[in-house]
């Protein structure tokens, strides 16, 4: 559970839970490449059961949440149905995920990519969130 | 009156129910869902039943918020957080008595019920577990072989019904005609009550 990049204390750390390691490690590896440059937001992927499986571990996503926080809060994003079941089952537990954790509604990737850039360019949790699910009226055709 | 070793009781049998039925889960869950439903909820109750073994609760609620959790952590799929809140609720409602009346009990299941509606969005005809639980929560005061036969019939209730959530929902009309694995593992759960209770 490395973060990727150059990373700075009080920064939004950002959390990809994916069904999937490899989506959520790639996700991750785009969205702070497209970040680049500079200081990059903390970003933990959490993608898999514990035992490499597809699915979603609790475990993992908490130990991703507390590898990013650096205090000005986490915003974790998720794929699918479980994962997002699962992210709002430790938010109701209280004491799973660091104080600050908002689970972002969002697009995966595209919320990932923006919430990473704006997080690195040091904005708050609630401007990370709002640029995240702006990602949602992005459409394509 | 219910005391902890009830509730011990209702885990221990719920995990061999699953254990014992986990490939018909798990063939329920084939041509609607991924094909895991017995796996998972098998290895997530065999860990509840390890833990409960290890840390001795001593009150009803605290038994089944130590149940709840465990499946939250260890399930990997969405019946995780759906039986962990179910169970983590329920234990919440029932606070910290050291015993509680069936009324109490009842009260609590519907509390834990209504926060996996909140949680999953589902409302009864959504061909899901919340199909079995409800008619088992409105027969718990009858008697818990009378919520097992419910929930039992709540299961199979959901064969006609199209998925309204989940995977099963990308299958649209696909999903008709295939009794809702949730539901089952619901039936499941309740009727282990019957045996907790010697009823």
């Amino acid at each position: 559970m490395s973060d990727s990049g150059n990373t700075a204390d009080g920064l939004v750390g950002i959390v990809l839970v994916s069904h999937s390691a490899a989506v959520a490690a790639s996700v991750a590896e785009l969205a702070t490449g497209l970040a680049g440059g500079g200081t990059i937001a903390p970003v933990a992927p959490a993608g898999g059961t514990a035992d490499g499986g597809l699915g979603t571990s609790a475990e993992l996503i908490s130990a991703a949440a507390a590898s990013v926080d650096r205090g000005a809060g986490v915003a974790v994003l998720m794929d699918l149905g479980s994962a997002v079941l699962t992210v709002k089952a430790l938010l109701a537990e209280g004491d799973e995920l660091p104080g600050n954790t908002r689970l972002v509604d969002a697009p995966f990737v595209e919320g990932a990519v923006a919430a990473v850039v704006t997080a690195s360019a040091g904005a708050d949790l609630a401007a990370v969130e709002a640029a995240a699910a702006e990602a949602y009226t992005y459409r394509k055709a | 009156m219910l005391d902890a070793d009830f509730f011990r009781r209702w885990m221990t049998a719920t995990a061999a129910s699953v254990e014992r039925e986990a490939q018909r889960l798990t063939a329920l869950d084939s041509p609607i869902g991924d094909a895991d439903h017995g796996s998972n909820l098998q290895r997530g109750f065999i860990a509840v039943v390890n833990v409960l073994e290890k840390d001795a609760p001593d009150t009803p609620g605290a038994v089944l918020q130590l149940a709840g959790r465990q499946l939250i952590s260890t399930v990997g799929g969405a019946s995780g957080p759906l039986y962990g809140t179910l169970l983590r609720r329920t234990g919440k409602a029932l606070g910290d008595a050291s015993e509680v009346s069936g009324e109490q009990f009842t009260d609590a299941l519907r509390a834990g019920v209504d926060a996996v509606m909140a949680l999953g969005g589902a409302a009864p005809g959504d061909k899901t577990m919340i199909d079995a639980l409800v008619p088992a929560v409105d027969a718990l005061s009858d008697s818990f072989t009378a919520a097992a036969a419910a929930a039992e019939e709540g299961a199979a209730a959901t064969i006609p019904l199209q998925a309204r959530k989940g995977r099963a929902s990308y299958l649209g009309e696909r999903s008709i005609g295939h009794q809702d694995p949730g539901a089952t593992s619901s039936s499941l759960l309740i009727g282990a009550l019957v045996e907790a209770s010697g009823e």
